[in-house]
């Protein structure tokens, strides 16, 4: 058996594993709890979903909230999926990295304007 | 060199890949990461689709205006087409992603259970994605 500790230790892979691991799971759990609530609040008995059926599902405050952490949880999770996908496929470190980055800045613009859309209701 | 990276095959590039029939745990496993790419990919026009739906009564007939009369030089059926695409990687990815939950909660990994589950959530998502799909184009 090599030593495997000090200078002579693996440090390939990914020490943060298990904290995405986690991360994804919960962040998924809190997409999957928000489309029921979403999907109840739709197929409840009532007037036919048109403009103000909808807009008025997401403009109570626990709703905005709710949706803002989903918001939040999405993005998350999105960063953690598509970065295993540029870790898996793409090689060259310099092209890694920007496109790592374009991920950021996709994401975080995209988080933003959900936020917005969901505030100014 | 320590002894575990030695062992450790060269690259697998994309061609040594698709020499590989995969089992049906696989295909779902590929086709979790593809369904996720789509909707990362695809995400500014579901915010899109949200802003207008929410925002007003006059951004909402934009909103149904997009389904019927399209956006821009895309027509309305193209634009049905992509949505059905977010429907099904949507319904794809959660029940693929619950599936590993429940992997995860019962260590339900024997094979034979991994077999069971990529079927329930291949035929599941396809027949969910039918029936939306059927409404979205009007069929009922």
């Amino acid at each position: 058996m090599s030593v495997n500790y000090g200078s002579k230790r693996v440090v390939t892979g990914a020490h943060y594993g298990m904290r995405d691991w986690l991360s994804q799971r919960v962040t998924a759990t809190l997409m999957a709890l928000f489309t029921v609530v979403l999907l109840v609040q739709v197929v409840w008995p009532g007037q036919p979903l048109g403009y103000d059926r909808w807009a008025g599902i997401f403009s109570s405050q626990w709703m905005k909230v709710l949706t803002f952490t989903v918001i939040v949880a999405m993005a998350w999770h999105a960063w953690v999926g598509v970065r295993d996908i540029w870790m898996d496929y793409v090689k060259p470190v310099g092209l890694r990295l920007a496109l790592q980055v374009a991920t950021m800045v996709w994401l975080v613009g995209c988080t933003g304007w959900a936020v917005q859309v969901l505030w100014r209701l | 060199m320590p002894e575990i990276t030695k062992q450790r095959p060269g690259t697998m590039r994309l061609v040594d890949a698709l020499q590989y029939r995969l089992p049906l745990a696989g295909v779902v496993s590929i086709l979790h990461r593809a369904s996720g790419a789509i909707m990362f990919a695809l995400l500014p026009f579901v915010i899109w689709l949200f802003d207008v739906s929410v925002t007003s009564e006059i951004s909402y007939e934009q909103f149904t205006a997009a389904f019927t009369a399209g956006i821009g030089f895309l027509p309305g059926w193209f634009i049905k087409l992509v949505v059905l695409a977010l429907i099904w990687a949507f319904l794809h990815h959660a029940i693929a992603g619950v599936r590993h939950l429940w992997m995860d909660m019962t260590h339900s990994v024997a094979l034979s259970q991994g077999r069971q589950s990529a079927v329930f959530t291949l035929a599941s998502s396809l027949l969910l994605t039918v029936l939306l799909g059927a409404r979205l184009f009007g069929l009922y």
